[in-house]
């Protein structure tokens, strides 16, 4: 994954400055061709001003992007065409039907005439719009909207895909279906940067980078991330949740604990031998009856270890 | 090239379905000329009739009868109210009962041929700068002498191009650039906030369309519906005042053409400085007030100090206006229009160039 051929984006140093917050520090990172590459994080965490500058909507404070084998300093309007965005915020016209938005895109990106119809025929079919088509986009729901935005980001077969939280405001089968068609478009080619805050969604990707305060605090494929953790994983079921999270929580060389229903997940760094004798015994005096197993990290677990800092 | 036509073409078809969807704004192209037709030509009515006169006329001669007669038939004067004394008159006037007062003394006749004293007098209520106009007239009307004694002739004023003195006559030319004015700037004034608000820009300007395309876009469809709007308003003026029409149509077009373009121009430039469609509102009154004001449209353009003058040959409806009142009245022709044609054709390229150069393809 190092010749220019082979990857799509290729950003050293980036760094975004707006006024005294520092959106973005000192960003790498490597995105292979036709993958997924996810970028992880909260809100506020820089994966939008990373996808502005990877795509020259932002000017990087410091550092530099190479996307699509161009520096984007200065070819920001000749990767316009090879560069489908579709951002955070349903960006179309609301008052335009779907066949409308989709023939304004079309012409935008040069395809007029039956180049253009054949086109919109074929995206309505695969993004399940016919009966849509004269409908005013205003007035779809969320998912059949992001089906749209997706349609016209995808429009003019771009090289590279950026998707600024496609799915925030979707219901799960939406966004199921959106990203089986993610799947589709990485199986022909087209190589997708995608951010997201959900777990779900960041497994489904090939490869990770989780951000947290503008900073790149982990990446790597899933798997591996998982694998990497550092971490051991404890799950305790028991009775009084509330008085062990307590306990746990006190306990200096617990990492954290986090409630899952009525269960807990508590995170020991490996360097501790016997995480399952160790929680025994950490609990044993509060709750006799949990009971208490090692458990396989999840996407989750590598995101909690890897934003929050031991000291705490 | 094509490629840029055809991103043209789109913009322009997509800002036309969007306005035919805008019910608001569509009904702003249309009621808003007819409001204001309706309410400048009838209500905002400059031709000053029955002022509430008062008169004590202490004379009762046969010639401060037909003096009086003389008032009463101009129509200018109402007089409603007769009383003995100046005094009496003071008070009215003081009261706001009464906006001229007209008091003849009891020595009418012999004063009509002293040349060293007034006649008679005329108390005028100067609030209001129209009725003092208005009411000067009355000083014309002051009878011959009886005898042979000539009395000062008064300077007969004969308005041309407009001698019965109408306001609608004058008003509508002048109503046109401002209707136009109103119009024309709001709608290209929102027309970037907006989609800066929507979200839409962000994804405008990471396609290929550029700036002119985009710019120009917009601003065509919308000179189309201002020449509409020119053909609306010169059919009211006609239809409801029987304004006159001396010159060709083709002219008034040939200037309305391109000071709509000034204007849409200006609406751009304020769209890419506000940050908000409630800003940019706000920012379209400071320009049209002052196009209200400044152009010639209430006050006449030659008694404004210098510095109003400077600010008023900016304005694209002063130069406009001038336009209309040559074609419409005066029957001007092309030639007779050049250097203010050429004064809104440069207005409408400073403010589209300071448009596009303002106009930012990033979001830092």
């Amino acid at each position: 994954m190092s010749s220019p051929e082979q990857t799509a984006i290729r950003a050293t140093g980036l760094s975004k400055q707006f006024g005294q917050l520092r959106a973005v520090s000192d960003l790498s990172l490597e995105v292979p061709r036709a993958s997924i590459y996810g970028f992880l994080g909260p809100n506020g965490s820089g994966k939008s001003t990373t996808i502005r500058m990877l795509c020259g909507l932002l000017e990087p404070t410091s550092g530099e992007a190479h996307v699509l084998g161009l520096p984007v300093a200065g070819n920001a309007s000749r990767l316009k065409a090879r560069i489908g965005y579709m951002t955070q915020k349903f960006s179309l016209y609301g008052d335009l039907s779907v066949r409308e938005n989709l023939s304004f895109i079309a012409s935008i990106y040069g395809l007029a005439g039956r180049r253009a119809r054949e086109r919109i025929n074929e995206l309505q079919r695969r993004y399940d719009l016919v009966e849509q088509q004269t409908q005013l986009a205003g007035t779809m729901s969320g998912g059949q909207r992001q089906r749209l935005a997706l349609a016209a980001a995808v429009l003019h077969q771009p090289e590279l895909l950026l998707l600024d939280e496609p799915t925030s405001a979707v219901d799960p089968r939406s966004r199921r279906d959106f990203w089986a068609c993610l799947f589709e478009l990485a199986q022909a080619g087209t190589t997708i940067l995608v951010s997201t805050h959900y777990m779900d969604e960041a497994e489904r990707c090939h490869y990770l980078a989780i951000l947290d305060r503008g900073v790149k605090v982990a990446d790597g494929d899933p798997e591996e991330l998982k694998r990497e953790t550092g971490m051991h994983v404890v799950e305790v079921l028991g009775g009084l949740v509330g008085e062990l999270q307590e306990t746990l929580s006190d306990a200096s060389d617990v990492f954290s604990v986090t409630q899952l229903g009525i269960s807990l997940r508590v995170l020991l760094p490996t360097r501790c031998g016997e995480p399952e004798a160790r929680v025994r015994a950490l609990i044993d005096p509060v709750d006799r009856g949990a009971r208490v197993r090692l458990v396989d990290p999840s996407l989750e677990d590598v995101f909690v270890s890897a934003t929050r800092s031991p000291s705490r | 090239m094509r490629g840029g036509l055809l991103r043209l073409a789109a913009v322009m078809v997509k800002e036309v379905r969007q306005l035919s969807r805008d019910r608001l704004t569509f009904g702003m192209v249309l009621g808003m000329p007819l409001m204001q037709m309706l309410l400048f030509g009838y209500a905002i009515n400059m031709d000053v009739r029955d002022l509430k006169t008062a008169v004590a006329n202490q004379s009762g001669s046969m010639l401060s009868q037909r003096f009086l007669s003389d008032v009463r038939q101009t129509q200018v004067a109402d007089i409603i109210i007769t009383t003995d004394s100046p005094q009496s008159l003071e008070n009215l006037l003081r009261r706001g009962e009464i906006s001229v007062g007209i008091h003849i003394p009891s020595d009418f006749d012999r004063r009509l041929t002293d040349p060293n004293r007034p006649a008679a007098h005329l108390l005028i209520d100067g609030t209001d700068p129209t009725i003092t106009a208005v009411a000067n007239q009355l000083t014309s009307l002051v009878p011959d002498a009886p005898s042979g004694l000539t009395a000062t002739r008064h300077i007969e004023v004969r308005p041309y191009f407009n001698p019965e003195q109408r306001s609608a006559v004058n008003i509508v030319p002048g109503l046109l650039g401002t209707i136009l004015t109103m119009t024309m700037m709001l709608f290209t004034a929102v027309a970037i906030v907006r989609e800066r608000e929507r979200g839409n820009l962000e994804l405008l300007i990471n396609t290929p369309v550029s700036t002119p395309e985009l710019m120009v876009g917009k601003v065509v469809p919308y000179i189309l519906i201002g020449l509409a709007q020119v053909a609306l308003i010169v059919a009211l003026g006609q239809l409801l005042f029987e304004v006159p029409f001396a010159g060709t149509i083709g002219n008034l077009y040939l200037g309305a053409v391109v000071f709509i373009t000034a204007n849409l121009s200006l609406g751009l430039l304020i769209s890419t400085v506000a940050r908000t469609q409630f800003q940019a509102m706000q920012m379209t009154f400071f320009v049209m007030l002052p196009s209200i004001l400044l152009s010639g449209f209430m006050f006449p353009f030659e008694g404004m100090p210098a510095f109003a003058q400077f600010l008023g040959e900016c304005l694209p409806n002063t130069h406009f206006i001038r336009i209309a009142r040559g074609v419409m009245l005066r029957g001007a022709d092309v030639a007779d229009l050049a250097g203010e044609l050429r004064s809104l054709g440069l207005i409408a390229l400073v403010a589209l160039g300071l448009a596009m150069a303002r106009f930012s393809r990033r979001l830092d």
